[in-house]
Order: structure tokens, then sequence, then C-alpha cells
């Protein structure tokens, strides 16, 4: 469960992206969050992940107070996070492979199983026979798609994507779409940012609708 | 504890591919290491052979007192009453000169040189043990027994060894500092190649950091790195050193075999050698440590 209450948020220089936000994400439940571009919603997933802290108010996940979060235990949550972030950060000098297993090593999983892992995540975006690829040579829709693999080879508990169709055709968008609904189907609390109406339309769900930071109707 | 051997090991050969993928770098720098720190490993081994030498050499509160080349047998005999005697005189020995000529002929490579004197050159000698170590006790006795009649010259045997000492010491102190110098260059060099990896990283880290990454396991590749860099520093000065000394040993055999003395300069205890790779190792790891806790806040994914 996410649940924002009265949360704030002031950048340096004053620019107040956003104002009293209070709204809350049941868990397996899917959310779209809207708005112009400037209008919040990056700032609005950063604070979940803890990749920002509020200026005010608290930002619970899980349970857990992520703004007054002590910095050795932002890992720990992020593992139950998945994060399919708009700077995709591939890394270009590893294999396809490579990329997913990260997150796998960073929990220390078994070399084994990792593998295993790995693939049964490129499986699902279908990049399983680009495994020993570089992501150079991967088209922007897949590269979309293994940042998501990457995202999801730990099963995080929710999913996080900021503008995840951004740079793709209908077609492209589409297939990615339907990823995002397959893993809500199987129980994982998706929150996409996105302006791309064709998305809400397609998966019809909740969506919050920033303004200038704060919620509108 | 299987999941942290697994973690450590991971770092471990990620540190050592690191090295590998840029081995003349690596090299380069492993080599800088190991000529700085043969600088004081090597004047650490001379100090050490030094030492040896010198311990080897009786350093008991000794005098000589040699007489008066035309001293009569009553003068030996009222200086040797004189030594009975005194407070001070544990022991002594009489050397009379034809007893140290034949002493002399043993002492390999000069029997040619007395063979060939006409007539002894060495006067008559006591040999006095004091019964006071203190360099006080034993400069009174040398002035004093100098003025006794017949008494041509009195030597005090332990003052070179002192002074050798001394000087010794100051031969460590100028090794510590220059140790202690090349240390400090030493972290500063493993400060700045962990600065360069983590800027050259940055996506990495940052990728790591997302998805869940603890700041031990991003650490830790730093720190292996660092202290492997730093041990391979430690072993290459060994090796410089060990080279020198195998070149020096054979150029003191030569002259060892000249002068029929054995001389042979070893090389570090292996006590003394595991702390050299030991202490580089810890030097890599510090200035590593000192960069990662330095530079690695400062990439943060956006």
């Amino acid at each position: 469960m996410i649940s924002f209450s009265q949360v704030c948020k002031r950048y340096p220089g004053g620019h107040e992206a956003l104002r009293n936000l209070a709204f809350t994400v049941q868990d397996r439940e899917m959310v779209i969050v809207t708005g112009h571009s400037g209008a919040g919603k990056s700032t609005l997933l950063k604070l979940i992940a803890a990749i920002e802290r509020p200026t005010s108010g608290t930002v619970i996940v899980n349970g857990q107070n992520v703004g007054a979060m002590r910095a050795s235990a932002i890992p720990y949550l992020r593992r139950n996070l998945g994060l399919v972030f708009q700077d995709q950060k591939l890394l270009f000098d590893r294999t396809v492979l490579d990329n997913v297993l990260l997150p796998l090593q960073v929990t220390g999983h078994d070399r084994r199983d990792a593998g295993k892992r790995a693939r049964a995540a490129l499986d699902k975006v279908g990049l399983l026979a680009r495994e020993r690829s570089k992501p150079i040579t991967l088209s922007g829709g897949e590269q979309q798609r293994l940042c998501i693999a990457r995202a999801i080879v730990n099963r995080p508990s929710i999913l996080l994507a900021d503008e995840p169709t951004a740079s793709l055709d209908a077609a492209y968008a589409g297939e990615i779409m339907e990823i995002f609904r397959s893993f809500n189907q199987v129980g994982v609390t998706v929150l996409i940012a996105t302006h791309d109406e064709s998305m809400v339309e397609r998966l019809r769900p909740r969506v919050l609708h920033l303004d200038h930071g704060a919620l509108g109707a | 504890m299987s999941r942290w051997l697994t973690q450590h090991a991971q770092a471990f050969s990620l540190a050592l591919r690191k090295l590998a993928a840029t081995p003349w770098n690596a090299l380069s720098s492993i080599a800088a290491m190991g000529i700085a720190f043969s600088l004081p490993a090597g004047g650490y081994v001379l100090l050490e052979n030094a030492t040896a030498l010198s311990s080897r050499i009786d350093s008991a509160p000794q005098l000589s007192l040699f007489l008066d080349p035309d001293a009569a047998k009553a003068d030996v005999a009222q200086i040797e009453s004189r030594l009975k005697e005194h407070p001070q005189v544990k022991s002594y020995e009489f050397v009379p000169k034809d007893k140290a000529l034949a002493r002399l002929k043993e002492s390999a490579g000069v029997a040619d040189v007395v063979e060939s004197l006409g007539r002894n050159p060495l006067p008559d000698a006591f040999v006095v043990q004091a019964k006071s170590p203190s360099a006080d006790v034993l400069e009174g006795l040398r002035k004093e027994m100098t003025g006794w009649p017949k008494a041509e010259y009195v030597q005090l045997d332990s003052a070179w060894a002192k002074r050798l000492e001394a000087l010794l010491r100051v031969g460590r102190i100028a090794v510590l500092v220059l140790a202690a110098l090349l240390a400090f260059a030493l972290v500063t060099a493993i400060f700045n190649t962990i600065r360069l990896q983590i800027l050259t990283q940055r996506d990495e880290i940052e990728v790591a950091k997302m998805v869940g990454a603890t700041g031990g396991f991003i650490r830790r590749p730093f720190l292996y790195y660092g202290a492997l860099q730093g041990l391979a520093g430690g072993t290459a000065a060994w090796g410089i050193v060990a080279a020198a000394l195998w070149v020096l040993n054979g150029a003191l055999g030569e002259l060892g075999r000249l002068y029929a003395i054995n001389i042979h300069l070893a090389h570090l205890s292996p006590g003394d050698s595991l702390s050299l790779f030991g202490f580089a190792a810890w030097l890599g790891w510090l200035g590593a440590w000192m960069s990662v806790g330095r530079h690695l806040s400062q990439v943060e994914p956006q």
C-alpha cells in the first residue's frame, strides 16, 4: 500500500513541485498518474522510491515512512520496488542478460537460481532470444522492455513507471501497456506516470490527475 | 553466511577483472608503487643487515691498553698490579707482542704483509674488561690508564660500536620518514584511481542504487581493487629488493673472496615480508575507502 498525506515538495530555488498531496493506492491496484509536463508526476514517483524526500507530509510505502527513512534502510525499500524510469540507465558495456542479473547480484542470489529468474523475466517481456545481445543493438521499444525485465526480476510488490511509452510508436506502446497489465493481473501494484491518453483508454485504470502539483478532479 | 561469502567473492572477482581489463594501466601503477616502496623496504633490509652485523660484535665494556714499544718486563708487571687492584676492573688479559703478531698472521689476508715486515711492530697490550658498561666509567678509566707510566695509548673498544648504533638509529628514522611519505603518496594515488573509477562507473552505481544495492555492496569492489593494487605494489617492491640484493650479493661475494671474509645480505624475513604485503594492501584499502567515502555519496539516482 502507498499512502500520501499532506505531502509538499519544494525544490531548492522555490519551485513547488507538489502541494498538499493526499491519496492512497491499495495493494494490487493499477493507477495512472496523468498531468501536463511539470505537473509533478516524476516527483511523485521519486518520493515513493526515496530518490527525493518530501519537504513536509508523510509518504508511507508498505507500512514504512519513506520520507523519514534512514539512508541505510533505503536499499531494502527499493528491493521491493520495480523502477522503470524515463532516463533508462541501461548498462551498455554488458549483455542484456547481465543487465537483468544486476538486481539479483545486489540481493546476493545464488548464481544458478539468478540465471533462471533473469531468463524468466526476459521471457515475460519477449526478449529471451536477445539475452546475449548488447543493449545498444536493441530498438527503443526493446530497450524499454529490457528496463521492465530488470525492474521485475526481483519480483517486487510495487512497480513504478515514469513515461514508459514516451518515445515509442503506438504499436510498441501497446505492447508495453499489455506487459504492465499482465503484471497487475498477477498481483503487482502498478503506478504509471504518463501523459499518454491512449494508455488510460486502453487500461481503464484508476486515474490521479495532477495539475501544478495538486490533485485535480 | 554463504550469501555473504558469495557477495565478497563476486566483489573480489569484479575487482580482479577490473585490474585485468586495463592491464597496462594496472601494471604501470603497480610498478610505480613497487619502485616507491622498494626504497624504504630496501633501506630497511640494509639496516637489518647492518644491525645483525653489529650485534655479532662483542660490545662488552672492553678497553685495550697498548704499552710503549720499549716497555720492560718490570713496567708490564707494574701495570698488571695496578689493574689487579683497580676497583673498576673486572678482569684483564695480557697480550704479549709475539702473541699479537701470531694472531695477526692467523687472520687471513694480511699474513703476507706481516711476513714482509722485518721486525714485530706491535706493542705489548692488556685487554681490560671493566665492571660497569657505563660510558662515563669507561671514559674515566681510559683517561686514568692513559696517565700510567709506559702506557702509550688506551682505546675504548665499544666506542665505534656505539657510534654505529647511533648511526643505525638515524638510518631507522630516515627509513621511517621515507616510508611514511611514500605511504601517503600511495594512499593519494589509490584515492585518485578510485575517484576516476567511480566517475567512469557512474551509470552502473546509479543503477545498482536504484535496484536496492546497499552501500557495502557498491563499496566492496572498490575496496578490493585498492587492496589488490596495494598488495601488488608491495609484492613488486619485494621483488625489486630481492633483485637488487641478488645483484649486490654477487658483487659482495667477489669483494668478500678478495678479503677472505663472508659477506651476505639477507632479504626480509618471512614475518617482515608478510608485514610489507599486509601494510601495502592496507594502504591501498585505506586510499580506496577514503575515496569511496568521499565520492560515492555524490552518485545518486536522479
